[in-house]
């Protein structure tokens, strides 16, 4: 299995795990949006919490999601050592700093972007995912013919309560618009590593993906925002 | 017209620095090699060491001369080498800051004079195709379409002058290394080492301490030559293709 090693600590497979990676988290985006949405169902988040049970509780679900943070935590440890180790491959920088024509802010700031989204995601989880899994949430919210009449874990709330702080909202806006400059560059870029770049799919690739990088991110923010102003 | 020139002096007295020099009676029908010509015989007449950089053909085909200015490799003309550049870009009073490339793999020798040869062996690591000798064979005896041809001639075009490298925020030579991967992979000619040549010269590329690929773009919109991101794209392909469908070779051992 060398080779397996070879290839995967080679400089064009660690942009190939970065590329992979990043791709199944961008499907994963939305998933989590299409979910969201669920919040703007006004009934009193009947449709959000039968959502996060099942997302909870289907097995193949489970599954999945433990592979999410598996590739959450490969994609982060991977591209931060990336980042060092390309600093480390530039060693001393130019007196005079410019940006060539064609070159986005947020290619040469990647590692940036994406420390910052790991600070979002940190917050994030601590806020809802860590909440409840461990946070003691009773399962008490009953919903007629659902989960054989059992109780389940009130998200709704929890999320409702979050959404009437502002500094919750500015701090949630501020990480959608850190996601959108990472995916402007990164979803091109994980089709050019795993080699597709053709000029019949290139131009179509770019364009969904700008548009991509600018509607998940913005549907993620305006949910917390329409909450905040209809609740 | 007068000039302040700001140049990375390394070498002897000086420790690595910025040295201020005025340079007076610039033509702008010089180029800019021959600005710093002039430079080096006032340095010279004035018993001083001149200023070290590298030129070669000045007809802007032979990848020996470098330079960044004003931040950026060979200067702000697009697909132009530094020795193509010429003074009508610049006016009178200018400041023209000049540095030598950077990368870890690119060390520098003396002021703007940095050593290429990383980039000689990752060409000895695989750029080449194995012919027997003898007679030559009939031109017309592998058919290659006008297309095919077209393609490799623009990844050919690429003159291993390492701007790429010096344009790349992480320290790359990507550009280069599929340049003159995908210049042989696309031909028939090519194809019989295609997997073992991809595989040795990024495993030379990685090996010379050069930084990984993050798709900025910096080296394409840099390149003398307008060597295109295809041609990375092509190489990630051949790469993967061969570490995960051929069988086990010794990567990197010949010629590393």
């Amino acid at each position: 299995m060398a080779w397996l090693t070879n290839y995967l600590t080679s400089s064009i497979g660690r942009k190939l795990t970065m590329s992979l990676t990043g791709l199944f988290l961008i499907l994963f985006l939305v998933v989590h949006l299409l979910g969201n949405f669920q919040l703007l169902k006004d009934d009193g988040g009947e449709a959000f919490n039968k959502y996060t049970y099942f997302m909870t509780h289907f097995p193949l679900i489970k599954m999945i999601s433990y592979g999410l943070y598996l590739f959450i935590i490969i994609h982060t440890i991977q591209g931060l050592m990336l980042a060092a180790a390309n600093r480390k491959a530039k060693g001393q920088g130019y007196a005079v700093k410019t940006t060539p024509p064609g070159v986005t802010w947020a290619s040469n700031n990647m590692a940036l972007l994406g420390t910052l989204i790991l600070a979002f995601l940190i917050i994030h989880m601590a806020q809802f995912w860590g909440q409840m899994h461990f946070g003691g949430m009773p399962e008490s919210t009953v919903y007629p013919n659902f989960n054989e009449g059992k109780g389940v874990k009130d998200l709704y709330a929890l999320v409702a309560e979050a959404f009437t702080s502002p500094v919750v909202i500015a701090i949630y806006t501020i990480g959608q618009v850190v996601l959108a400059f990472h995916l402007w560059h990164g979803f091109q870029s994980a089709f050019q590593t795993l080699g597709v770049n053709h000029p019949k799919y290139t131009p179509f690739i770019k364009g969904f993906g700008k548009a991509f990088a600018i509607l998940v991110p913005l549907g993620f923010a305006v949910i917390p925002i329409i909450f905040y102003l209809t609740h | 017209m007068k000039l302040n020139l700001k140049i990375w002096r390394q070498g002897g007295k000086y420790k690595g620095e910025l040295v201020n020099y005025q340079l007076d009676g610039v033509n702008e029908h010089m180029s800019f090699l021959e600005m710093l010509d002039v430079l080096n015989e006032e340095l010279v007449s004035k018993k001083e060491e001149p200023v070290a950089f590298e030129h070669d053909c000045r007809e802007g085909i032979c990848g020996t001369c470098s330079l960044v200015i004003n931040g950026r490799p060979h200067g702000p003309w697009k697909a132009t080498t530094t020795c193509q550049l010429h003074m009508r870009e610049y006016k009178d009073g200018d400041t023209i800051v000049i540095e030598p490339f950077r990368a870890k793999a690119f060390p520098v020798i003396k002021d703007l004079v940095v050593d290429r040869s990383s980039f000689d062996r990752i060409i000895q690591a695989g750029g080449y195709i194995s012919v027997s000798t003898g007679q030559a064979q009939d031109g017309n005896a592998i058919p290659v379409g006008k297309d095919t041809a077209a393609s490799a001639m623009n990844a050919a075009e690429c003159i291993g002058c390492g701007a790429c490298a010096a344009a790349c925020p992480n320290g790359s030579a990507m550009l280069f290394t599929g340049a003159k991967v995908s210049h042989l992979a696309r031909l028939p000619q090519g194809r019989p080492e295609a997997a073992k040549r991809v595989q040795a010269m990024v495993a030379q590329h990685d090996t010379e301490g050069f930084g990984n690929c993050t798709n900025i773009g910096a080296c394409e919109a840099e390149c003398p030559k307008g060597i295109s991101l295809d041609n990375i794209a092509l190489m990630n392909r051949e790469y993967t293709a061969a570490s995960f469908t051929e069988r086990p070779v010794t990567v990197g051992a010949e010629g590393a």
